[in-house]
This record gives C-alpha cells, structure tokens and sequence, in this order.
C-alpha cells in the first residue's frame, strides 16, 4: 500500500521540482515565461482541443492530430521498406556485406539534412517530409529484423530442414514468428525516431502541426506556446512508445 | 543388400588450430526394420554422425544409401525426434504436428490433414491438450508431441537423437515404451538408428548396440595428431541385444543375457577411452560419464539492438 502511494507521490514530487526550476528560469531569463504564464497564454488550445481558427491556430489536439497522421504514413513507408530489407540482410551474409558500409554511412545522417534532398527529389513539401521520415526512421527496424533472424536457434532451422519445408513455408512458418518480437523492437524504435523528424521537417516546411506550430509561434514572438508545444510532442512521444510496448511485451509472452 | 549402408564415412570441422578430424571410416549396415543404438559418451561425435547418417549434413568422404538410393539431403521418408524437442513455440501441439503432415501429405485435403494429426497426438496419449503450446507443456509431453510429429509422416526411417536425454528417469521409462510399441506397431516395423549416451536405453530398445570408439591409430600418422587433439571417433563392433520384447528395465536388471550385454559394451566403451590414452591425447581423455544428462541449453541472445 505504501510503495503504491509513493509510486503515485514521487512522479509527482518530481515534476513540482521541474516546475521550480522552470520558474526559477523564468525569474531570471525576462523572455521566457513562467510556468503561470503558459498556462494563462495556452489554455485556449488544450481546453477547446479541436477548435479551429486559422491554418496553425487549431486546439492541440488537432494539431497533434495533424504531425500523428504525417508520421503514421511515414513511418508505415519507412517500415514497409525496412522489414523486407532487414529479412534480406539476415538471410543473406552475402547482402550484409554488401550493404553494411552504406547503411552505417546513412543512418546517423540527421533529417535536416534528408529533407532539402526531399525538397529536390519532390519539389513539394509533403512528400519531402515523408521522404525524411522514412529514411530516418528505417534504421532500427532494419538491424533488428536481420539480427532476428540471425538469431533465430538452430533447432528451428533444423525443423525445416528435416520435415523438408519449402522456402515460402519455411519463411512464414518459421522465419516470420520467430523473428516477431525483434521486428517489433524495432518498430518501436522506428516510430521513436520517426516522431522526432516530424518536428523538425514541420518546422522546415511550415505545414500544419505541432512543429509547424511551434515554429511560427516562435517567429510571432509567442514564447509561452514554444512550451506548449514542446510538452505536447514530449507526451504524445511518450503515449506512442508507450503503445508499441505494449505491443511488444504481448507479443513476448504469447 | 541391407536397407541403410554406411560406407566409410568421414567428417572433419575447421577449429582455430587447424581441422578436427571427428569421424572417419564409419562404415555400418542396418536391416529393414531394425532398431540399432549408437552408444557413446558425450562429446565422441555422436550427433554429427547422425547428421551424417541422415542427411542433414555432408560427409567430407565416404556414402549413405537408404533402400539402394544414395542420401542427398533429408530423405522424404524419414523423420527425426530430438533431444531438445525442437518444437515451434508460436503454435500449439495440433499446429506442429499439421507442419509436418502438411509437408509429408500435401495431397491430403486439409480436413484430411487435421484428423491425421489429431490422430498421432490421440496415439502418444495426448489427445486432450492438442490446443496447448509447447510452453504449457511439460518435457515429457512435449517430446511426446515430438514423437507423434515423426510418427505421423509414416516414416520409412526413424532417426532419434538422445530422444529421451532431458527427460527424467520414470516419464524416460514411459516414453521409451511407447516408442518402442510405435516403432514395432505399424504394418512393418519402422527401420530406426538412435543414438543415445545410455547403455541401459540401447539394451532395453534395441536389436544392435554399435559402440563409438576411437579410430586405430593406424589410420593416421602419429606424429600428425597434437597432444590436445582428440582422435577421430569410428564405430566398433556390433553388438547383438537377443532379448524377447516387451521388454522392461526391471526385468533387464536381472536378466543374464542382459548382463552379459551391458558389461560387454561398457567394457568396449571405457577400453576405448583407456585406449585414447596410450597415443597421447592426455588432455581430452578425462573419461566422459556415460549416462550424463542434458546439453547445456542455447544461450539467449540480447534482444534490443540498435
């Protein structure tokens, strides 16, 4: 009972000091507004959620609605890419060696960079932003499906080999659901990442979002809805992680 | 002509030190419907010959034929049992047993198919938890699961490796009846090698015993074999089991003939082990206990990557 209590007090001690120190900034910082402040300045947009008043004047929750469903497409792309990839990796030692040196050149590369190439590849900015999403956000759910397979046990291959199972059997029966819970890392990882280059490519792009938000606040001088939407992003990514763990942990045990 | 030939077999794995010779000059004949037992100690390149024997590995030299055909790969009509059960744990008993009878009758309709895999769990017993996942299952159901997924292909060929290893000693007891009642219950009885580390197991099951032994230093230049290299392993002379089935461990521990069985195959075993001795392998020659338990389990490999 009381390691319950405490698990609900701690949270909460630590978010009371985190405002302490977001005030104590305040104090000192004259542009950044305190924590009263912001609430005072953004209740409009978390109290009426889904209003909408101009293109970036929209309730939270529709903005949020809006970078959700450009990350949903982009990192459904990035994935449908991915998990055939990372399948190939881990079949073939050959590919691997192939492919290593450039995946290992491309994945720390920052979407900031993805996107102006997108801009060139597309000349819009929608599917630039996805571009960028997709390609940073396919890394982990490449490696972990080739280490999934790679780590598949050898008493399942030997399955295989003796009840003499074709390639497709083999693949579905046997390659797809022992390397499931890998694959889902890796999603959970990728939907991660993807998340983060929304934010930037929203801002980069001015469309309608949270970091489209963000960004034009920033430049009408509204600092209190920076950190409006800055805590907005932190939650929502916390909430998608969240649910892919669930996901996960399912998968595991089942 | 016997129904398997094994001809001077030989295998060899690259190791850091050069390569390991494990087996050479196996060379043996199994009947139809026999029921012969490697016996070995752990280590003596008993599961690689049984790979070799079934075709899921290559020899380096020598040949295998089954029913006059030479063994390329897995033959259709065999099937295996392993010690670690090798089920899949996404599907349920019903589900492993259908893999393979999906892949053995692929003719059947798939009604068909499920009856038939419902029947091989009903005949080992298990016809109530045909729903449950290898997870849900204890060792010895599982390897029952296992024997009725080999059983169900309607395998010409039986090839069993420690099948009953992991089990303890009573459910071990158990199985091994039922094996032997599924192996002679067809309409011929089931042509089967097994190999096991345990004399009693091949006593009680088999027709033959074939000891592993070292191959005769002959064989080999002396000087090439380095102190810490183990000599290549070679089958020894047969050794016949002319006890009246069913047979029982119980009644095994006072039969006479039994007992003259046993002490000549334990005798051939550790001479074999002193033997490795004399030609100088003085640092792999701690003798193997001979019924010693399980292989150690796969380590789990780290999950999150990134």
């Amino acid at each position: 009972m009381a390691k319950r209590v405490l698990n609900f007090i701690l949270p909460l001690g630590g978010i009371g000091l985190a405002l302490l120190v977001w005030w104590g900034a305040s104090q000192i910082v004259p542009d950044l507004p305190s924590p009263a402040r912001t609430w005072e300045e953004s209740k409009i947009y978390i109290l009426e959620p889904f209003a909408k008043r101009g293109e970036m004047d929209q309730g939270i929750v529709l903005l949020a609605y809006y970078s959700l469903l450009r990350v949903a497409r982009g990192f459904l792309l990035g994935v449908a890419i991915a998990t055939p990839i990372g399948f190939l990796l881990g079949v073939s030692a050959t590919l691997t060696r192939m492919f290593d040196p450039i995946m290992q050149v491309l994945r720390p590369i920052s979407p900031l960079a993805w996107l102006p190439l997108g801009l060139v590849l597309f000349q819009k900015s929608e599917p630039a932003a996805l571009f960028a999403i997709a390609v940073c956000s396919m890394w982990p759910t490449v490696i972990n499906t080739m280490m999934g397979v790679r780590a598949i046990p050898q008493d399942y291959w030997n399955v295989a080999k003796v009840l003499r199972l074709s390639k497709f059997t083999t693949f579905t029966k046997i390659i797809v659901p022992a390397t499931l819970p890998y694959m889902f890392t890796g999603y959970r990882l990728s939907l991660g990442i993807a998340w983060l280059v929304i934010v930037a490519s929203e801002m980069l792009t001015g469309t309608p979002g949270v970091g489209g938000f963000l960004w034009q606040e920033y430049n009408s001088l509204v600092y209190a809805h920076i950190l409006l939407a800055i805590i907005t992003i932190g939650i929502v990514g916390f909430v998608l992680d969240r649910l892919m763990g669930l996901a996960e942990a399912r998968l595991r045990t089942s | 002509m016997a129904f398997i030939e094994i001809r001077d077999l030989a295998k060899s794995f690259v190791s850091p030190t050069g390569p390991r010779h494990v087996l050479k000059g196996v060379s043996l004949d199994v009947q139809q419907g026999e029921f012969v037992a490697i016996v070995g100690a752990m280590g003596s390149g008993k599961s690689t010959l049984l790979s070799l024997i079934a075709g899921l590995t290559m020899p380096d030299a020598g040949s295998v034929s089954v029913g006059g055909e030479p063994t390329r790969g897995v033959r259709r009509d065999a099937a295996f049992v392993f010690q670690n059960y090798s089920l899949l744990p996404w599907f349920t008993a019903l589900e492993n047993v259908r893999l393979a009878v999906e892949a053995a009758f692929p003719e059947m309709s798939r009604a068909e198919q499920r009856r038939h895999a419902t029947r091989a769990l009903e005949q080992v017993g298990l016809g109530n938890a045909i729903d449950r996942r290898p997870k849900q299952l204890s060792g010895g159901m599982r390897q029952r699961v296992a024997i009725a997924r080999a059983f169900a292909t309607k395998p010409q060929v039986l090839f069993l490796d420690e099948p009953f290893g992991a089990l303890d000693a009573l459910t071990r007891e158990t199985l091994q009846q039922e094996l032997s009642r599924l192996c002679s219950e067809g309409e011929r009885p089931v042509t089967t090698v097994m190999i096991t580390n345990s004399v009693e197991e091949a006593i009680l099951l088999s027709d033959r015993i074939v000891p592993i032994v070292p191959a005769p230093p002959l064989d080999h230049a002396r000087g090439a074999l380095s102190k810490a290299e183990r000599a290549p392993a070679t089958l020894g002379t047969p050794i016949p089991v002319e006890l009246s089935r069913p047979r029982s461990l119980a009644q095994l521990a006072h039969d006479e003939q039994a007992t003259q069985v046993r002490a000549h195959v334990v005798s051939t075993l550790t001479a074999s082990v002193r033997g490795r001795t004399l030609w100088g392998t003085a640092h792999s020659t701690a003798p193997a206990p001979l019924a010693a338990g399980a292989k150690t389990a796969l380590a789990k490999p780290a999950r999150e990557i990134q």
